[in-house]
């Protein structure tokens, strides 16, 4: 399978990369093309111009950012998990990094373009949404942040204005004694999630102080688990009240549940409920 | 329009003049004439496309060749010196670790690299670096055991 047919331009920086996007019509970014490729040799997507970013060096890279860390937007998804910085500061990022696809998509795929694509059964939108990170965007009107939860907007729909790139992604840290997990369940071919859900949960004398539980792969983007959070809230954290908290998912889903032939909408709202309370045991018993 | 586009493949350089929407994989094939890299799925799932892309397993059906111009790509004809198997060529073949062998040259390229990073990996971690790689035959148990033998034969266990 081929793509149709394109023009190609390789940026050398995010300036190049930005005025190249916005200097010809319908242009995309390519990064790790782990997402778009697949799509353009389906014919999904025919853009006229790609322009390449897999070699800008300022887009890559972690580092320190306050108690947090900031991602460069071309950092693959094999470097965040192998980050001892991320490993310390966000744990659950490099967890669920850890956990994307398989070795050689991980070695290929980037956090930028994972964001940008927007694919609801992706990781990472679950996983920033639940550490309230900003992803940085930078166009020409210049630089700006968005919060996680207001830059998912719809099924592969972001935030951007037309012309923007991702430039980093800022995560903070999570605060200390917190316990954290995200489990998955992979789709047996693709190893994309069918259900991921990512839990952030403190414990004070034997009592939830507070806690974030997000759900990836039921809705067209991240679900915040306000109810299970709710319940949580001033809550025992022993295995039957994390079990009737995480029951609680049922009701935070809009009613815009999917489903494909390998999962019916019902059954991954059901499955939902047993990888919040999955993620919640873990994350009660890596905390303290 | 065509791109200019250079790679070096098993130390030895390849350019040629490509339609940018021109795979890696078949410049690999078609330009270079390594044939060894199989076309599998073609949709990125199943791994028989895998080199080493810049040192790191990549499948080479979902890299543009104009992505990876400037770049060093490892196939599998580059693992053994023409005279000697490499040693998890020699295992896989002392463990049938094939039966039609679609399969084996990205299974091959993938356990290198695991071995590589972890030279005595556990069958569960064998099990989890070929996670990209499909095999329609061997029901994988010989497989996994071909990647312990070579990690045994190159010095870990
Ligand atoms: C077999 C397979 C299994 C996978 N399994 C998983 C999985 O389990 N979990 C998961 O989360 N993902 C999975 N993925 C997707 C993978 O993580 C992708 O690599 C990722 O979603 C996209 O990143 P990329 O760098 O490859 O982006 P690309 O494919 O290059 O780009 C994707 C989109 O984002 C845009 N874009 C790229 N970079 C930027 C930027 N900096 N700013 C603005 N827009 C940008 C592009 O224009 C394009 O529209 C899988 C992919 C494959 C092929
Ligand atoms: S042919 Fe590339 S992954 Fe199957
Ligand atoms: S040996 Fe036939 S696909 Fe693996």
């Amino acid at each position: 399978m081929f793509p149709s047919q394109f023009t190609y331009h390789r940026a050398a920086s995010v300036a190049e990369a930005v005025e190249l996007l916005n200097g010809n019509e319908g242009a995309k970014l390519l990064a790790g093309g782990h997402s778009l490729l697949p799509m353009m040799k389906l014919r999904l997507a025919s853009p006229p111009t790609l322009v390449d970013i897999g070699q800008v060096a300022e887009l890559k890279g972690v580092s320190a950012d306050g108690d947090g860390v900031r991602i460069g937007a071309l950092t693959t998804h094999a470097e965040i998990a192998g980050s001892a910085l991320v490993q310390e500061r966000a744990p659950v990022l490099a967890e669920a990094a850890s956990r994307v696809g398989d070795p050689a998509v991980r070695n290929r795929g980037t956090i930028g373009g994972n964001v940008a694509h927007g694919d609801p059964q992706s990781d990472l939108p679950t996983v920033l949404t639940a550490l309230g990170a900003t992803i940085n965007a930078a166009g020409q009107n210049g630089e700006r942040g968005i919060a996680a939860a207001d830059f998912f907007t719809g099924l592969l729909e972001n935030a951007l204005d037309d012309g923007e790139i991702v430039t980093s992604v800022s995560v903070p840290g999570v605060a200390s004694g917190a316990g954290t997990a995200y489990v998955k369940f992979s789709h047996p071919a693709s190893r994309y999630s069918v259900v991921g859900a990512a839990a952030i949960v403190s414990v004070a004398n034997g009592v939830c102080s507070s806690a974030s539980v997000v759900v990836g792969g039921v809705e067209s983007t991240p679900t915040r688990a306000a109810s299970v959070e709710a319940a949580l809230a001033g809550s025992g954290v022993g295995a039957d009240a994390l079990a009737a908290a995480a029951s609680a998912v049922s009701g935070d889903f809009q009613g815009d549940a999917m489903g494909d032939v390998y999962a019916s909408s019902e059954y991954r709202q059901a499955m939902a409920g047993v990888y919040v309370r999955r993620a919640l045991e873990a994350a009660v018993a890596r905390g303290g | 329009m065509s791109v200019p586009v250079e790679i070096t493949i098993n130390g030895r350089v390849f350019s040629g003049e490509v339609e940018p929407r021109q795979l890696l994989v078949h410049f690999i094939r078609e330009n270079a004439g390594l044939t060894g890299t199989k076309v599998g799925c073609d949709t990125s799932q199943c791994g028989t496309c895998t080199v080493q892309l810049d040192g790191a397993i990549a499948k080479s059906c979902t890299v543009l060749a104009v992505q990876a111009s400037g770049s060093t790509v490892n196939t599998i004809e580059g693992l053994s010196d023409g005279v000697d198997l490499h040693p998890l060529q020699e295992a896989f073949w002392n463990k049938h670790g094939l039966q039609c062998g679609f399969c084996t040259p990205g299974m091959i390229m993938a356990s290198e690299e695991l071995l590589r990073n972890n030279p005595s990996p556990s069958r569960e971690e064998i099990r989890h670096a070929l996670e990209g790689n499909i095999c329609r035959c061997t029901g994988y148990q010989n497989i996994v055991s071909a990647v312990e033998e070579a990690a045994g034969a190159m010095g870990g266990s």
